[in-house]
């Protein structure tokens, strides 16, 4: 029960109280009008260089801007807490860690999506892209796979903050990857072959697949497969970041750097 | 000349903070990286005639805009947070001056990130850095590192009153890189954002560093690039007083 409660309520609380910052005059310019813009400048640079449809575009950078919701609110886990002076406090508690850091990223996760879900139904009637309606609730499923994907790399990201003093620009190096790698704006098969290799096992990549052919007219059951290995590209991110974000805990404490900042 | 020795030393000054910060140092000159790999990749696959070269260029002059315009946005949020906005304002000197040589700085650090673009395009894509007039090009450079500098100066006076300055100056990164022309011709975009565009100096900038590499006259688009700099310098003075007489008006210079 305690357990549970950490989960859900303790989740909720601490992304309260580590986002109290997050206003309308910072959600709305960051989160919601940036996103079109990057759906923008990808479509008209696709269209500049004669390659792919608008949509192509639209659906990658959709998703693949969840990135930034959720890999800087896991960073934030780590950042946010240690610059309020609340680190060493949350770590010396009893509480099991399991529902401790995964009760944070439950809002992560729906924040994420709904960035994601805003974006794609936004570009969609700006570059005037016709989606399917019978595709809409097979996409908000893929959305939320690929939001919880990354926010699983964002855990990774968390733990890597125990250690890492400018958080921000690792942030931005994993955002900058997921942006070349993931097929979000180049076709898998245009990248060279380590590259589209190494896709595989990233974040985003076979969600911005699925919600491509969904968006196409193919049938959810066509594509749940590709939809499954998204969800399991994010347990073994999320498994390893756990894992990481526990080692960095021991290693913090053994360096007395928690504090560092 | 002391106006001059004044933006020379404040310029040199936050030149050397800036280049201390790992986050706008390093970080500027990876960021805009990642999106000229993008360019370059989809410029090899597409069919477009337009050359590599091309991308090359708006992707390293993409680089110089988001230097300045992530952090001109806050420029003087970040004098509230450190506390001295107040000693800046009450100095004898106007505070534009004091102000300028700031954005003037970041928009200098942008030079890092194109040199870094260039040779990043030449050594790992093979494009080949063909300047056909070198001198008019460090000139085209020059010119639009300074507009660069100025737009970011009106833009950082502007959004003065707004809390969240820096989320602003983080936003205008995707719209400038767009409708300035870096990578998409603006005859692709809708006649209505024509216009938009011909009032930013960085579309006048990106043009002449295209016309001086590529091989044309750049002259005319470098004096447009100035010209709507100064514009923007004159702007931004007539901004900052107005702003400053409302915030002693209403003691809201420390509002954070």
């Amino acid at each position: 029960m305690t357990s549970l409660r950490i989960f859900f309520v303790g989740g909720q609380m601490s992304y309260r109280a580590l986002f109290h910052w997050m206003t309308p005059q910072i959600y709305v310019p960051s989160l919601l009008v940036a996103p079109i813009f990057q759906i923008l400048l990808f479509a008209y640079i696709g269209r500049s260089a004669g390659l792919n449809s608008d949509k192509f575009y639209l659906v990658g950078n959709s998703l693949q801007y969840a990135a930034v919701p959720c890999l800087f609110a896991m960073s934030q886990l780590i950042g946010g807490e240690r610059y309020q002076n609340t680190l060493s406090a949350i770590l010396v508690s009893p509480a099991r860690r399991i529902p401790l850091f995964f009760g944070r990223a439950i809002p992560v996760v729906a924040n994420g999506a709904f960035v994601a879900a805003f974006s794609l139904t936004a570009g969609a009637l700006i570059l005037r892209v016709h989606i399917p309606f019978s595709a809409i609730p097979a996409l908000a499923l893929v959305i939320l796979v690929a939001a919880f994907s990354c926010t699983g790399l964002g855990l990774i990201n968390a733990a890597l903050s125990l250690a890492v003093r400018e958080n921000a620009v690792l942030t931005n190096v994993i955002f900058g990857f997921l942006l070349i790698f993931t097929g979000a704006n180049v076709p898998l098969d245009a990248l060279p072959g380590w590259m589209s290799t190494a896709a595989q096992g990233l974040p985003f990549t076979h969600a911005i697949k699925a919600a491509r052919q969904l968006a196409d007219g193919a049938s959810f059951g066509s594509v749940a497969g590709i939809i499954g290995v998204e969800l399991l590209v994010g347990l073994c991110y999320a498994a390893a970041g756990y894992a990481l974000l526990r080692f960095m805990e021991v290693r913090s404490r053994r360096n007395a750097s928690l504090e560092r900042s | 000349m002391r106006t001059l020795r004044l933006l020379g030393v404040g310029w040199l000054y936050h030149m050397k903070m800036i280049s201390r910060s790992p986050f706008e140092g390093f970080g500027q000159v990876i960021w805009p990286i990642f999106f000229a790999t993008v360019a370059f990749l989809v410029f090899r696959a597409g069919d477009s005639p337009r050359t590599l070269l091309y991308a090359s260029l708006g992707a390293a002059v993409m680089g110089m805009w988001s230097a300045t315009s992530t952090t001109a946005g806050g420029a003087m949020q970040r004098e509230r947070w450190h506390g001295t906005l107040e000693l800046l304002v009450a100095t004898p000197v106007h505070f534009a001056l004091v102000l300028l040589p700031v954005t003037l700085a970041m928009s200098t650090i942008g030079i890092y990130s194109l040199v870094a673009t260039l040779l990043y395009g030449h050594f790992l894509f093979g494009i080949a850095l063909t300047i056909v007039h070198p001198l008019l090009f460090a000139l085209a450079v020059l010119g639009t590192v300074l507009s660069f500098g100025a737009l970011g100066f009106a833009f950082a006076v502007t959004f003065v009153r707004f809390r969240a300055a820096w989320a602003i100056g983080n936003l205008l990164e995707y719209p400038v890189w767009l409708i300035g022309g870096f990578l998409v011709p603006l005859a692709l975009f809708p006649d209505w954002v024509r216009p938009i565009s011909w009032v930013l100096a960085p579309t006048w900038g990106m043009n002449a560093i295209r016309e001086s590499a590529l091989g044309g006259s750049p002259l005319p688009d470098l004096a447009l690039c100035l010209a709507l700099g100064g514009l923007n310098v004159a702007i931004g003075v007539l901004v900052t007083e107005h702003v400053l007489r409302a915030a002693r008006v209403r003691a809201a210079l420390s509002l954070s």
